[in-house]
């Protein structure tokens, strides 16, 4: 229960002025711009617009400087932001054969027409610590170029689809059902089942599937593809009477090719998991495709084990950080009433206690 | 919607290059055209807002929400009685109303100057851009070579 106290402006007041004075740190030591965190913290900026759920690199950078690095804290300020914006409406669905891609690979064909693209990608590297990027103002060796790959990278699935190997994805709503507009309802349908793991806690959706990895509800899960690229997007302009391309975002999507051994209702075949999501983030989409493809379970006719990630109701309500941290951090704020209640209670289960000893002590 | 009229065709082309471009290098390319923005009437204030962009299952699959994008929207009325639109990402609201103006204008005949001076070097800039980064990305494609295995040797 919450009371209405008075007092206290004053030392919110000086602790939001202390809070200012940390986050700007040693005035010896240069002030970060939003420019400087867009492009150097690149992948943070991704994270808190993809859980953010609006993706604008400049306000994502904003959000980290404000929150002093804390991504949760930056999430919620994207999403409190968010609200305060007019919907002028929704795309058409951004087409990823059409990525441009900065990384390209394929766990299941190496010789895939386009061929494997690393990119810039952590991967191989030695995971030390590389103290030369302690000494500032040394500019890296230009990358090395090569003759540009064709425009368009066929999707790896679509060579499965040709044999007919593969479920063929089935068409949905043009208007998909959309948790920010209305509560979250079940069963929810697969539409906002991705919507929600796009926007949820990258924590939380990662361990969400590496359980499946390790056991609970495994689903047997090949990377057929990751890309991470540009593509634009289009939106019908009513003023107008056409479509334009409005912008152009950064994507990462994973294709996972799930094996499958049939079930009552479908034939053998491989089954498919899903994910996309903005920025630069294949830990995400990795995670997200894995997620998605325990939830789909009981379309596919698969059993139910019980695992936590097929069980969309306990993925779907805990996967989101801004709703989680909130109900978490509630407990911090005064509940003196609570608690006084709770003390008397104590008080007088143990003043009657001591009562019923003396008693029995008696007769 | 499809788009079969050609003036529609390069209007659209138009706007989607315009809504893309960087607004400062657009800042700078309309200065070098015209040194000051014409007089125009301002219909609809620069607002911000978003759009949320769709995504589809499986790449091809059933549509679902993905997230939000900012985009900044303006429309402008010329003496002449033009209406220009423009619609760009971000927040900036004088790249919209920079667009609107250019929209306009391109319909009051300035279209293949305009087209010269402005949207050919953004066009062309943002296929250097992309190029530049098609071309990184193919230096890191891998080539896979066999090892022969002393049995067959």
């Amino acid at each position: 229960m919450y009371v209405a106290v008075k007092g206290g402006e004053r030392a919110i007041d000086n602790a939001h002025a202390w809070l200012a004075e940390e986050r700007r740190g040693d005035l010896g030591v240069a002030e970060m711009s939003i420019a400087q965190i867009r492009e150097q913290l690149a992948l943070a900026v991704a994270r808190v617009m993809a859980e953010g759920s609006l993706y604008d690199p400049d306000l994502a950078a904003l959000a980290i400087k404000q929150a002093r690095g804390d991504l949760i804290e930056a999430v919620f300020l994207i999403r409190a932001y968010r609200t305060t914006l007019p919907r002028f409406g929704a795309s058409l669905p951004v087409e990823t054969d059409k990525m441009a891609c900065d990384r390209r690979i394929s766990a299941t064909f190496k010789d895939l027409p386009g061929g494997q693209i690393l990119g810039p990608t952590f991967d191989y590297t030695h995971r030390l610590l590389d103290f030369a990027l302690a000494a500032e103002g040394l500019a890296p060796a230009p990358a090395p170029q090569a003759a540009a790959a064709p425009d368009r990278l066929p999707h790896v699935t679509d060579f499965l689809a040709r044999e007919d190997l593969i479920q063929p994805e089935a068409d949905g709503s043009a208007t998909p059902r959309d948790l920010t507009r209305e509560p979250l309802d079940f069963p929810a349908d697969r539409p906002l089942r991705l919507q929600a793991l796009t926007r949820g806690d990258e924590g939380f959706v990662l361990s969400m599937a590496y359980s499946t990895q390790r056991g609970y509800g495994r689903n047997h899960p090949f990377v057929g593809e990751l890309r991470i690229g540009r593509v634009d997007v289009e939106m019908d302009i009513p003023e107008l009477g056409f479509a334009i391309e409005l912008g152009e975002v950064v994507l990462t999507e994973c294709e996972t090719v799930n094996q499958f051994m049939g079930s009552k209702t479908e034939p053998p075949q491989f089954t498919r998991g899903y994910g996309l999501v903005f920025g630069q983030s294949e830990r995400k989409a990795i995670s997200m495709a894995l997620v998605d493809r325990a939830m789909r379970w009981e379309e596919l006719g698969e059993d139910n084990v019980g695992a936590p990630a097929q069980d969309q109701e306990f993925v779907l309500y805990h996967s989101d950080n801004v709703q989680a941290t909130g109900f978490l951090e509630h407990i911090k704020l005064p509940h003196y009433v609570d608690f006084q209640s709770e003390l008397e209670l104590i008080r007088r289960l143990r003043a009657e206690a001591a009562a019923s000893q003396t008693q029995e002590a008696a007769e | 919607m499809s788009v079969t009229d050609p003036a529609i065709t390069a209007r659209q082309a138009r706007l989607s290059t315009l809504a893309k471009a960087p607004a400062a290098r657009l800042a700078a390319l309309f200065a070098a055209y015209a040194t000051a923005l014409p007089a125009h009437e301002v219909l609809r204030a620069p607002e911000i807002g978003t759009v949320m962009v769709k995504g589809r299952a499986g790449g091809s699959g059933a549509p679902f929400n993905l997230g939000e994008m900012t985009v900044t929207r303006c429309a402008v009325r010329l003496p002449s009685g033009v209406v220009g639109h423009g619609h760009v990402q971000g927040r900036d609201g004088d790249h919209a109303r920079r667009v609107a103006v250019i929209d306009a204008l391109c319909q009051e005949g300035q279209a293949s100057a305009i087209e010269a001076a402005i949207i050919a070097p953004l066009r062309a800039e943002a296929v250097a851009a992309r190029e530049g980064r098609a071309r990184r990305a193919a230096a890191t494609k891998v080539e896979f070579f066999t090892m022969v295995r002393g049995e067959d040797a």
